[in-house]
């Protein structure tokens, strides 16, 4: 066919062009999604606390994902370095997945479990303090700013909707579970020589996240 | 036929040309402050606004969306009205197409200082902005068409094959990757998680980088070099053949970015193939466009416009050769997660897409103020510390991340790793501070553009151009 006749036809070009770039589209995403053993299941990967999801979405505020990646790759240095590789069935109530691109600081997948607490309150504040040599900007902010709780109920009924397996009343009980479990890493902060530890600060919140990552599988009990 | 209908819209192009600057060099300072905080920490001053988890998507989308995106949309008004020969359907779609699109800028960077964000790359906006962002690229693309189907011009030619690419895919993109389920104004879940979302995430970001990064700039060079250089294009026959093969090898190769990570290893797979395949219809674009400037290199003495044109492509060819090995699956196991990755993206944006933009400008200004160039000895310049800039910031980008590629992987003979990770950081100072420089280079360079074109804006007129022929 002589391409001149294409040309001078604009509908017809549109829909070829359409036509071309869905291909790979469909090819490459539909299976994903209809192929359930491309992510195979984790029995132990379990759902967010109400105050680990608040703390994830600091951490997405905050930009994290610009310097570390959350995706450990199954080479011995990295394996070595982080922990056990990342498994897809890890992910499955991340959203949005935070992978990252560039690791201007070290993947966090594994880094929950790795440190204190209050290696996290210290570092936060001041990175220079636990790393001299960091280039990590310090967060003063999330020792002072109260945590916004206004939305967490909205965020879990948004989450349940989309699959994410929340009860009633773990939606309904979730301000005093995230203060609950708040109270206990405030406790352990002060038991580790913090001093004036508020519980309702973010940077508690995004503690429980940073402890909890990669940590459903239980390895480090392992090793 | 009224008096207006037979004259182009070039308000709406000078419009589009002076954002493009404005938020160009704004962007640019973002990405050179977002540098130094890299190469001194106390940059980031401890205010939340500005530390770099938020100055680098303020500078990623400044410099995409507000320089790259207001460039297109001058160079496609221009051309698009001279191809067809006739005047853009609707004036009423220009005027809120071009203040929309303002207005997308000015709130995308406002949520993002605030730490209102998506958290996914290059797709960060939230929600509410992205229903701004997709109904002002539906205008556009009607706005458009319409002028196509209007046109007096039997043929489209090549450049509009193109253009009307980037208006159908990019709209495809955007919507699939932004869908959410609300919280609130300024936060929403994708419906995608995980696995799923990483593998939406990127065929979105790698087809960004193929639809609005290279097709558009592809047509807008298939338009102003040919113009620039007075000479046809190149080959009719392998314009159809890169154009097509690109459209739909793009696509495809998103999963590179996603490579050794938990995506199925059918998919990377896909991703890298396609990725390898993607040289050819790249390197047709930049065969098509050098070769036409033959019988005119004794101009490239002379011309800044052809001087941006022939950097440009070189950056063009030698960033599409570097991205089909950066996505061969050994290779990409040391450069993944580095330096190189960012010091390859701008390869491409500060090379192929930041100098095409220059060179369409300097070519295009004068003629819409009906004037020469203020300066072409300033041009010249630009040229010169604009080459040089991004000459600093790839070299020491790939020293960086070659460097420290190789000393996270590097094990003693006792098997233990030699280095621990801030040894592999605390090396890159130095080099940090000479991408800094090139960055501020290439900033500087924009400066002296900025007002180049300033100058020459104000020594001529804007009088309508009359269409050729077009009381018809």
């Amino acid at each position: 066919m002589n391409h001149r006749w294409i040309e001078s036809r604009m509908t017809i070009m549109a829909v070829l062009t359409t036509v071309t770039i869905m291909i790979g589209t469909i090819t490459e995403l539909v299976p994903l999604y209809a192929v359930q053993s491309t992510v195979p299941k984790i029995a132990e990967v379990k759902p967010y606390t109400p105050l680990e999801l608040e703390g994830r979405d600091i951490y997405i505020r905050e930009g994290c994902y610009t310097c570390h990646s959350q995706a450990v790759r199954p080479f011995r240095d990295e394996t070595e370095r982080y922990g056990p590789y990342s498994k897809p069935g890890e992910y499955v109530y991340d959203r949005p997945f935070q992978w990252g691109s560039k690791r201007t600081g070290p993947d966090l997948h594994r880094v929950g479990g790795k440190y204190p607490d209050s290696w996290h309150w210290i570092h936060m504040e001041d990175p220079r303090a636990m790393e001299p040599a960091s280039i990590m900007p310090a967060y003063p902010w999330l020792l002072k700013d109260k945590l916004d709780k206004s939305d967490l109920q909205a965020k879990m009924r948004a989450l349940r909707k989309l699959g994410t397996p929340y009860t009633d009343e773990e939606i309904e009980k979730a301000i005093d579970r995230s203060r609950y479990q708040a109270k206990a890493i405030a406790r352990r902060l002060t038991a580790d020589g913090i001093k004036d530890v508020d519980h309702e600060v973010e940077v508690i919140a995004l503690i429980a996240y940073l402890q909890r990552l990669g940590s459903d599988i239980k390895w480090r009990e392992q090793e | 036929m009224t008096e207006k209908q037979s004259t182009y819209d070039d308000d709406t192009v000078r419009w589009f040309s002076f954002f493009t600057m404005f938020w160009g060099v704004v962007g640019m300072l973002a990405g050179v402050w977002a540098a130094l905080q890299l190469a001194f920490h106390q940059f980031n001053f401890d205010i939340p606004y500005i530390t770099f988890g938020r100055l680098r998507p303020i500078h990623t989308n400044a410099v995409i969306f507000a320089f790259a995106g207001n460039a297109i949309f001058a160079g496609v008004y221009y051309s698009t009205q001279r191809l067809c020969r006739i005047r853009m359907a609707s004036d009423f779609l220009s005027k809120i197409h071009l203040w929309g699109w303002q207005l997308v800028i000015v709130l995308d960077a406002v949520c993002l200082a605030l730490g209102y964000t998506d958290g996914k790359e290059y797709a960060e906006p939230v929600w509410t902005v992205d229903i701004l962002i997709a109904l002002v690229w539906v205008i556009f693309g009607a706005n458009f068409i319409l002028t196509l189907l209007r046109r007096k011009e039997k043929h489209l030619y090549v450049a509009l094959w193109f253009y009307l690419a980037t208006v159908i895919t990019i709209a495809v993109l955007h919507i699939v990757n932004n869908l959410v389920v609300p919280v609130s104004l300024t936060q929403g879940y994708p419906i995608y998680s995980g696995v799923q979302d990483a593998l939406v995430q990127w065929w979105y970001g790698h087809n960004a980088v193929g639809f609005l990064l290279t097709t558009p700039f592809l047509g807008l060079m298939y338009y102003f070099l040919p113009k620039a250089a007075q000479r046809p294009v190149y080959s009719y026959r392998l314009s159809i053949l890169h154009f097509w093969s690109l459209v739909f090898l793009y696509i495809w190769a998103g999963p590179h970015h996603l490579i050794y990570t938990a995506l199925p290893d059918w998919s990377q797979t896909l991703g890298m193939v396609f990725s390898l395949m993607l040289l050819a219809p790249s390197w047709g674009g930049m065969i098509n466009g050098i070769y036409t400037l033959q019988g005119a290199w004794d101009r490239l003495r002379t011309d800044p416009v052809l001087k941006f044109f022939v950097v440009a492509l070189t950056f063009y060819g030698m960033a599409t050769f570097e991205g089909p090995m950066l996505s061969i699956k050994s290779v990409s196991a040391l450069g993944h997660y580095t330096d190189w990755i960012v010091g390859h993206v701008h390869a491409g944006a500060l090379g192929w897409v930041g100098f095409t933009i220059f060179a369409m400008l300097y070519w295009m200004v004068p003629r819409l103020y009906r004037t020469e160039l203020y300066s072409v000895k300033l041009a010249t310049t630009h040229f010169w510390i604009g080459t040089l800039g991004i000459l600093f910031y790839v070299v020491s980008l790939w020293i960086t991340g070659i460097t420290q590629g190789l000393m996270w992987r590097a094990v003693t003979t006792d098997g233990s790793l030699q280095y621990s990770f801030i040894e592999t950081v605390m090396i890159l100072k130095n080099y940090y501070i000479v991408r800094a420089l090139g960055g501020a280079l290439y900033l500087a360079g924009a400066v002296l553009m900025g007002y180049n074109l300033w100058r020459t804006a104000r020594q001529g007129n804007t009088k309508p151009e009359l269409i050729p022929g077009g009381a018809a």
